[in-house]
């Protein structure tokens, strides 16, 4: 049974509730397997790294993770909610409202500038016009980006285009950011700006899944979960 | 002090004399000063006094006589203990790292798991490393004493050096399984033509 609209559990009160709960996660892309059973578990109030060799299946996992791919085995719960039962309109839905994400290359809509583009998650979820330009307009200041809310994304540098798209996850305050690499084409002014941002919804109680490659990051984390050929070589408790 | 267990490492694989030790060891360990020949007998010395190594012959064809020195099963055990505790996090390069993570990658075959030692040594790195960020970003009045920002971030940073060496040795291993390790265990017949048998393959 599937409800309407996926309702979102209350992180806050209950800190045990796992935010993510992968389990035996397979994917292949055609023949090229790229996970392999992968198990996964996050609570609220945790920043998780994954790490890896690259090939190694990071994006694959976040894409996953995140329903924009579907499993070939195992399933993927994202705040409690299974989202095999979920129809497709449901878990964009829960995406919109519950789960930021940012991938690799940060993708905006191209024609749309800035401000909308931004606002995009809070205004397909049925938001005012007003207040999600306001919502985006909070987003894209904190990231620095309070002069280019005209700009569409074309005239954007890489790192600003990166910024973009994490103040686009962010805007509807969601309970659980999974990120793909979210600064490493940013400056370390810019991925200072863009971790702190994250690491607010770490403090409010919510999760970050945060895929890199940067040692010095993953060991900003709680927990390095690392993966070798689909698998997961270790997942090490790093408070 | 690590020089005894790499010793130990350079008789898992059979009975050696000390010469051959020390050029094994020069093998293993380019970049450290060779080993002195008094060195190799003193901690050889030291190994018998306490166990882990014993004397099971000497080799004297075509030369000087040599005592030939085994590993002995508390010998095994003290290495396999040595190679389960990550080298102390210091984050100035201690020999220490590379001798165990060399040590276990040559061992593996011998009963040691290097993928789990390197594991091991990457969890001991990043929760230091994990310390010297939450030192730094979260003090509890805000400021941080410039001085221990820009040492915590020189230790953060050569942390980050250690593991990026790290990885590179864990991929070495998995690209090259080590060779079978040839396992002499007469002693009075060893051929002297020989005696380095454990070099590293090129
Ligand atoms: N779209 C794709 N088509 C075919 N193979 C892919 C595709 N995306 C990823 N792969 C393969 O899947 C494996 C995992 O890739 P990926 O998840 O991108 O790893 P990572 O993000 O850790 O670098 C690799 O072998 C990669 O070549
Ligand atoms: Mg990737």
């Amino acid at each position: 049974m599937s409800p309407d609209r996926p309702s979102s559990p209350d992180v806050l009160a209950e800190p045990a509730h796992p935010l993510v709960r992968l389990a035996g996660l397979t994917h292949a892309h055609g023949r090229t397997p790229a996970l392999r059973g992968v198990d996964l578990e996050v609570g609220a109030g945790t920043a998780v790294a994954v790490t890896g060799a690259s090939g190694s299946g990071k994006s694959t996992l976040l894409h996953v993770a995140a329903g924009l791919l579907q499993p070939d085995a195992g399933s993927v719960q994202l705040l409690g909610h299974d989202l095999a039962r979920l129809d497709d309109a449901e878990r964009a839905q829960l995406r919109r409202r519950d789960v930021g994400i940012v991938l690799q290359y940060g993708q905006l809509v191209p024609d749309l500038p800035l401000l909308d583009g931004v606002a995009l998650p809070l205004l397909l979820d049925g938001s005012a016009l007003g207040p999600a330009r306001d919502a985006s307009r909070a987003a894209l200041a904190g990231v620095g980006l309070a002069d280019a809310e005209d700009a569409v994304p074309a005239e954007l540098s890489g790192g600003q285009a990166q910024l973009a798209a994490v103040a686009r996850a962010l805007v509807a305050q969601p309970h659980l950011v999974l990120a793909d690499e979210p600064v490493a084409s940013l400056d370390p002014a810019g991925a200072a700006l863009a971790l702190d941002l994250l690491w607010g919804v770490v403090a409010r109680g919510g999760a970050l899944v945060l895929v890199t490659h940067d040692n010095v990051l993953a060991a900003r984390c709680d927990r390095e979960v690392r993966l070798a050929h689909g698998g997961v070589q270790h997942d090490l408790d790093l408070r | 002090m690590a020089i005894g267990e790499v010793h130990l490492a350079l008789l898992l694989s059979g009975p050696r004399h000390g010469y051959d030790i020390k050029r094994a060891h020069d093998a293993w360990f380019p970049a450290e000063r060779p080993l002195a020949f008094g060195q190799v007998y003193a901690t050889l010395g030291r190994l018998v006094r306490d166990g882990h190594a014993e004397v099971v012959g000497t080799h004297s064809e075509g030369g000087p006589e040599r005592t030939v020195y085994a590993i002995t099963g508390s010998g095994r055990e003290r290495l396999l203990t040595w190679l389960d505790e990550p080298a102390p996090p210091a984050g100035t390069t201690g020999e220490e790292i590379i001798r165990k993570t060399v040590v276990a990658l040559h061992s593996t075959t011998s009963g040691a798991d290097a993928e789990r030692v390197l594991s091991a040594q990457r969890a001991a790195h990043l929760r230091r490393m994990r310390q010297l960020q939450r030192r730094s970003t979260e003090q509890p009045g805000g400021d941080v004493d410039l001085a221990v920002r820009l040492a915590d971030r020189h230790a953060l940073l050569h942390l980050d050096a250690d593991l990026r060496w790290l990885e590179e040795a864990a991929e070495a291993l998995r690209a090259q399984p080590p060779a079978a390790s040839t396992t002499s265990t007469t002693t009075t017949t060893t051929p002297t033509t020989t005696p380095d048998d454990q070099e590293p393959q090129p």
